[in-house]
């Protein structure tokens, strides 16, 4: 099982102090953060893209191939790459870049995108959305399997003879995530493709996380891409720990009460009792995600959200020191526990490329995907 | 025939309401209505008062709190429904409008709704046509064509001020007991146990 943390990449002012990063300083954290990740022993970094303040990652892949540059072992990925806004070429194009100078440490998670002006500014119309998403995926994939593509579409112009360079790294694509809070219409498309389903479970009753997921699982079953409780699930999660638990709900108070999303509304004790979010002791955030498993299965992947609402920087690396020294090496043995052998783990570029090669004999490479 | 449900919706502010007691006039017309049709009917009543803080936090992070979820799901069920209000500055308060905008998009399509409203004079009555009606239409809901208004001094005398307001809240009811009687019972879709599959959505 994969564990790592997701930044939304937004710029706040520090509640407690009313001081405001700057996007140099921010963009800089986030790197930082990133590093420490690896440093700490998680698996994922996961960054979001937005296209308007107070927000910075614009550039998911320049930030990510920055990272990779300084990285060993971390898996790098997104949270969410917007598949309705973004030419399909372009991801193609740019993962596919971020890939080989990566050594194949890549993944990204897909999502559609809520900010209503991003679609106009970029050409399309939220109400779309799922079309969007639909047709642009669906091009994303011939892109990356097929070398020579001619495609006619409603969203984009044609293309006669294209090739999309560079190549997937050994010819293996990028795993794709695809991220929905809400529409039953993406763990469709996730189960069809037998791609993974990560569900943000971080502003959502677990109820209704675990009927999505469900969904997709069903779907995926359907559609023989093995058994419901082999899909790919990934979730969202969010926590802020201290040794004493009182330390962790009187320092992150603060924070939450006026935090982007939530602020302004529920308690934190409503927040907590209502979503993942868990603020309190590390043996408090361990019992809380060791029972995941029991709302969506076993499951391959789950990223936290560390550092939004204004957390300076060192709170948050302190954070990573905790999940990384406690937190996750308890829920590492705890997932692995009564696990059963035919689930499998996330797929990486390596599984992948094994994978390929096993099938090699029986299927010409590129053939046999949808 | 089998059961139908009525679910009230009264978005008075004060305990004891007014607005409450219009609510519970209408209902229990609407069930004996109902009962001279040969329908049975449970009422459930929703107080928006007891979700105030509830749908607040449902406007601002998106979901709703396993309470106000219930009377969510409870008006999306039901077989009719009675949505009372208080006027405030010539139109529903804003409580009674942040219900209705936590439901979720068609959730009273083709659902039969009694609107009515209560207010310190009759000057405010105007307000079920301008405000109320047209809210209800947008929802796609069946409005019955009698709107009830009862002011303060409607509960004053036998019948209300013109001594008319029981007879309305007889027509209302009775317009609302036709509908009902008319229709099946409500059985709404799982919009998770109903996926598109995927090739039509690729075909789209």
């Amino acid at each position: 099982m994969q564990f790592g943390i997701f930044s939304v990449g937004d710029v706040t002012p520090d509640p407690t102090t009313g001081r405001t990063p700057t996007e140099a300083e921010r963009i800089k954290a986030m790197v930082t953060i990133a590093l420490k990740a690896e440093e700490v022993g998680l698996d994922v970094f996961a960054t979001g893209e937005h296209h308007n303040p107070p927000f910075v990652p614009s550039s998911p892949t320049t930030m990510l191939g920055y990272i990779a540059a300084r990285t060993q072992r971390l898996i790098l990925s997104t949270a969410t790459t917007l598949i309705t806004t973004n030419d399909p070429v372009k991801i193609a194009e740019d993962y596919a870049m971020l890939q080989h100078l990566a050594d194949g440490r890549v993944d990204l998670m897909l999502g559609r995108g809520n900010t209503g002006p991003v679609y106009p500014w970029f050409g399309h119309d939220i109400r779309d959305g799922i079309p969007l998403a639909v047709e642009h995926y669906a091009l994303l994939r011939r892109l990356w399997r097929e070398d020579v593509v001619d495609w006619e579409g409603r969203f984009r112009t044609p293309l006669q003879s294209f090739t999309s360079t560079p190549r997937p790294l050994d010819g293996i694509p990028p795993f794709v995530w695809h991220g929905s809070i809400r529409s039953p219409e993406i763990a469709e498309q996730a189960a069809y493709y037998g791609d993974g389903f990560f569900a943000n479970n971080i502003f959502w009753p677990l109820s209704h996380t675990s009927r999505m997921v469900r969904l997709y699982r069903q779907r995926f079953e359907h559609y023989g891409h093995g058994r419901a409780d082999q899909a790919i699930v990934g979730l969202g999660g969010q926590f802020f720990a201290r040794p004493r638990s009182q330390d962790a709900v009187r320092e992150f108070r603060p924070y939450f009460d006026v935090a982007p999303v939530y602020g302004h509304g529920p308690s934190l004790e409503e927040f907590t009792r209502d979503t993942p979010l868990t603020v309190g002791s590390p043996q408090q955030v361990i019992e809380r995600y060791a029972s995941m498993r029991d709302h969506v299965g076993d499951y391959q992947r789950q990223l936290f959200l560390v550092d939004h609402a204004g957390l300076p920087l060192r709170t948050v690396l302190e954070q990573l020191e905790i999940l990384g020294g406690e937190i996750v090496p308890a829920l590492r043995k705890e997932m692995a526990s009564g696990r059963p052998a035919h689930v499998p783990d996330a797929p990486t570029h390596a599984s992948l490329e094994a994978a390929a090669r096993a099938a090699a004999p029986a299927e010409l490479a590129g053939e046999g995907s949808r | 025939m089998s059961g139908r449900r009525i679910v009230v919706v009264s978005a008075g502010l004060r305990q004891p309401s007014s607005t409450r007691l219009l609510a519970d006039r209408l209902a229990d017309a609407t069930v004996r209505a109902l009962a001279e049709r040969g329908v049975d009917a449970d009422v459930e009543v929703v107080e928006v008062r007891d979700h105030a803080h509830d749908l607040v936090n449902a406007l601002l992070t998106g979901f709703a709190s396993e309470p106000l979820q219930a009377a969510l799901d409870a008006v999306a069920a039901a077989d009719g429904v009675i949505a009372v209000s208080p006027i405030y500055s010539a139109s529903y308060s804003g409580l009674f409008k942040d219900f209705f905008d936590a439901l979720e998009e068609d959730a009273l399509a083709d659902t039969p709704v009694l609107i009515g409203a209560t207010a310190g004079t009759a000057r405010h009555s105007l307000a079920l046509e301008h405000a109320l009606r047209p809210l209800f239409s947008y929802l796609k809901a069946v409005v019955v064509p009698t709107a009830v208004f009862a002011a303060s001094e409607d509960w004053g005398g036998p019948g209300g001020v013109d001594g008319r307001l029981a007879e309305r809240i007889a027509r209302a009811a009775g317009q609302l007991a036709e509908l009902v009687a008319a229709r099946e019972p409500t059985a709404r879709p799982d919009p998770l146990g109903d996926v598109v599959p995927f090739e039509r959505l690729l075909g789209s």
